[in-house]
């Protein structure tokens, strides 16, 4: 299994591998699961209080369905690990945080400089997400809320 | 219209910064041609035939003149002396090299420009009405909403990975000048009983291989809602849509196989969820970007007539001008199909040219329109005459507006690698063959795609054509019937195709049917709505 | 014969595989027999050309003709810019491509 490279938290990690959302389900002892593409991260929304490992996979970078998946999970309030594993590469990395992950592993590791560059590039954003950054707006519009 | 704030500016220069330093990974070789490929997409830089083509995105279609002075800049600079204006109110340049493509955005940015997403599985650039602002139809002017939109989808941090690509329309009058309905998602503002504002979203429509038109799938979302509702869409499409088969992974097929029903109730779903989550911009975002769309300082009891003595002046006048909102004032639109020319093809001279005629005449705005032309929109009537000698003096005087001339053609196999046949050298000789005839035939939009991409919209042309490869030889199969806007029709197949010069010939015959048919003041979308087809496959086959 | 052609990575022009480099010029294209996917494998890795491919051609009084029209006009240039071509000053040239 590919090394966590980067994690931005402070707690213990999971040592266990996630389980498949399948084997998750009947589990009943599990904290850590394995998404891939086609899974539903709804499906873990019943389970978040003994979630502390979420790996999300990304089998070929191109595939964008793990944003959702962590997005859907973030705004449901898990505030466990996010993790991305798989094929994911330097130029997505700033977009992965963006969508709640906090932990990285890739197949290929990053050149660190490249990495740091690429977190630290955006200063401003357009969109809120749930990584608690203010969009653009929020900045234009100090104390404005959407009715 | 809009104008950048250190914010905006300061997303463009870091995008330019993240690109070069793309580039130069990619040119060191740490960086592989299958990663590197969605990056240099997502700025809108393609490898062509002959070169890297680069994509300029022009929100809305909405430029003014030190924009177009650097768009012609480019050109010269960069280029080969032209640029190519696109069906998406884009421009593109042909003949690009890699390593100037940063330096290129970087011109760009300091006119508050960019190429953020004109290309890739991600969300393009928000095209609208090319009146906006000067109609006389419209509800509000679409474009704050499109800016909007522009603003929620640059570096949406979900949606860069899409199934596939992903086209949003604006628009806020009844009649539909943008082809909304053959968006991924068209939105027409509306004003409900109430007087409120509020967004009706047409999703899944689309041209390409499967062309379909969007359904409505909401009426009525609150117009500060519209950002969420379009989150909800984009989502429920990240999730669900095709990924096995690029040729069913747009969203039309996802709601096809759904059912829009199905489809409506996920993205219901979500957006109550997302309701909760407030991603919406504030009021105040909205009317902070409504204060740029203002109306320019026109000026009251001034003339509303026209000198119509010269009769060449009188055609063009009548045929490429809109009425206009304003008394004293009308919308110009400047064919950029000349006879025989190429379709949107503009010299670096004429770009610089009419971004300072929009100066001098249009409150410095210009627009792209989908149809690959350009308009000035609030010209003085006054001035018209003079504005029009100058753009005649200069090849851009051409009287072809919605007239057969004035086709939308792809650039074809002669620039494009997908495509199976060149559309360019047909649209060149059906130019030359009816633009005498251009007057009697009325009405008539012709669209040419060289591939089945359609890029060319053919199936929304009143007579459209699809070049396809046949075992290696260029043939041309010819569709009518289609039509963009209110009524949104596609077209259909005539029957077996022809080769470059049978296509020629088989548009005359299909104009001559017209002709020959015509009862009243009927354009030739009525008579052949009126005939249906089979006169017209008797001339062409029988 | 089987010829290589691609674009140069930096400049984005189209190029030929002569034998020894890549050239702007179909006519010197060489025949590359069962060794298209060394070659194209060793020269997208020193990353001299980009998205090359192996195409069907023939060799005529003419020159090296490839089989496809679509590579015809990568090898001269649009066909209705004939002052952009690779061979401005013949009227003829586009010919070529049909």
């Amino acid at each position: 299994m590919a090394e966590v490279q980067y994690r931005f938290r402070d707690d213990e990690p999971v040592a266990d591998p996630g389980v498949t959302v399948d084997s998750f389900g009947a589990q009943s002892n599990a904290a850590a699961v394995r998404l891939e593409p086609g899974d539903d991260a709804r499906a873990l929304l019943p389970h978040l209080e003994r979630l502390r490992l979420v790996e999300v996979n990304f089998p070929v970078f191109g595939d964008g369905r793990g944003y959702s998946s962590a997005r859907i999970l973030r705004e449901a309030g898990y505030a466990g690990e996010l993790r991305a594993v798989g094929q994911v590469l330097v130029d997505q990395i700033a977009l992965m945080r963006r969508c709640g992950f906090d932990s990285f592993a890739p197949d290929q590791p990053l050149e660190p400089a490249d990495a740091e560059a690429a977190f630290a590039r955006w200063a401003d954003v357009y969109q809120p997400t749930t990584d608690g950054r203010a969009p653009v707006w929020a900045k234009r519009h100090p104390g404005a809320v959407n009715a | 219209m809009y104008k950048y704030d250190q914010y905006d500016q300061a997303m463009v220069d870091t995008r330019v910064e993240e690109f070069r330093d793309q580039v130069r990974r990619r040119l060191e070789g740490h960086l592989p041609e299958e990663a590197f490929r969605p990056l240099r997409l997502m700025n809108g830089l393609y490898l062509q035939l002959h070169a890297y083509m680069l994509r300029v995105a022009v929100p809305y279609g909405t430029l003014n003149s030190a924009q177009m002075k650097v768009l012609g800049d480019i050109a010269d600079k960069y280029d080969r002396g032209y640029g190519h204006f696109t069906t998406r109110q884009n421009i593109q340049y042909n003949w690009i090299k890699l390593e100037e493509a940063p330096d290129i955005l970087a011109d760009l940015a300091r006119v508050e420009m960019h190429a953020f997403q004109t290309s890739g599985n991600c969300i393009r650039n928000t095209t609208s009405d090319q009146y906006a602002g000067a109609a006389a139809d419209e509800v509000v002017d679409p474009r704050p909403y499109a800016e909007l939109i522009r603003q929620w989808s640059t570096v949406h941090p979900e949606f860069n990975f899409l199934p596939r690509k992903f086209k949003m329309a604006v628009i806020a009058s009844d009649t539909d000048r943008a082809a909304m309905r053959l968006h991924d998602i068209g939105i027409q503002i509306v004003k409900n009983e109430a007087g409120e504002l509020g967004a009706a979203f047409y999703v899944g429509g689309g041209m390409g291989r499967t062309p379909m038109i969007a359904p409505c799938i909401n009426a009525f979302v609150p117009i500060g809602q519209m950002i969420t509702y379009s989150e909800a869409c984009l989502r429920v499409y990240n999730r669900h849509g095709r990924r096995d088969n690029k040729y069913k992974a747009r969203i039309k097929i996802l709601i096809h196989e759904l059912g829009k029903d199905e489809y409506t109730r996920q993205v219901e779903a979500e957006f109550a969820h997302l309701l909760t989550q407030n991603i919406e911009p504030p009021a105040e975002e909205l009317e902070r970007i409504k204060a740029f769309f203002a109306d320019p300082p026109f000026e009251t009891g001034i003339t509303d007539e026209l000198d119509r003595s010269d009769a060449a002046f009188a055609r063009w006048a009548d045929t490429n001008c809109l009425a206009h909102k304003q008394p004293g004032y009308i919308a110009v639109t400047i064919s950029l199909k000349p006879v025989g020319g190429i379709p949107g093809d503009a010299s670096a001279d004429q770009i610089r040219l009419m971004g300072e005629l929009a100066r001098q005449y249009s409150f410095d705005e210009l627009r792209v329109t989908h149809a690959q032309n350009i308009v000035l929109p609030h010209v003085r009537k006054a001035d018209l005459y003079a504005l029009w000698q100058i753009l005649d003096a200069n090849g851009l005087g051409t009287p072809n507006l919605d007239h057969i001339g004035d086709m939308i053609a792809c650039p074809g196999l002669d620039y494009c690698s997908l495509a199976n046949a060149r559309s360019i050298p047909v649209a060149q000789k059906i130019s030359e063959r009816l633009a005498p005839r251009e007057a009697e035939i009325g009405e008539l939009k012709l669209k040419i795609s060289g591939c089945i991409n359609a890029c060319g919209h053919h199936h929304a042309g009143h007579i459209g054509i699809l070049g396809v490869d046949r075992k290696g030889v260029e043939n041309y199969q010819l569709l009518l019937g289609g039509c963009e806007g209110a009524d949104t029709s596609l077209g259909q197949i005539t029957g077996p195709g022809f080769d470059e010069d049978g296509i020629v010939g088989a548009v005359e015959k299909a104009t001559e049917v017209y002709l020959a048919n015509k009862q009243g003041e009927e354009r030739f979308l009525d008579t052949y709505r009126r005939i249906g087809m089979a006169p017209f496959k008797e001339a062409l086959y029988g | 014969m089987k010829i290589l052609t691609g674009n140069d990575l930096k400049t984005g022009a189209v190029t030929w595989w002569d034998g020894v480099q890549w050239s702007l010029h179909v006519e010197d294209a060489v025949d590359v027999g069962d060794h298209a996917d060394t070659i194209l494998a060793r020269e997208e890795a020193a990353r001299r050309v980009n998205s090359a491919y192996a195409i069907d051609a023939v060799k005529d009084e003419t020159g090296v003709r490839p089989a496809h029209i679509k590579d015809r006009i990568r090898a001269l240039g649009p066909t209705v810019r004939p002052d952009l071509t690779l061979k401005p000053a013949d009227p003829e040239a586009g010919n070529w491509v049909i």
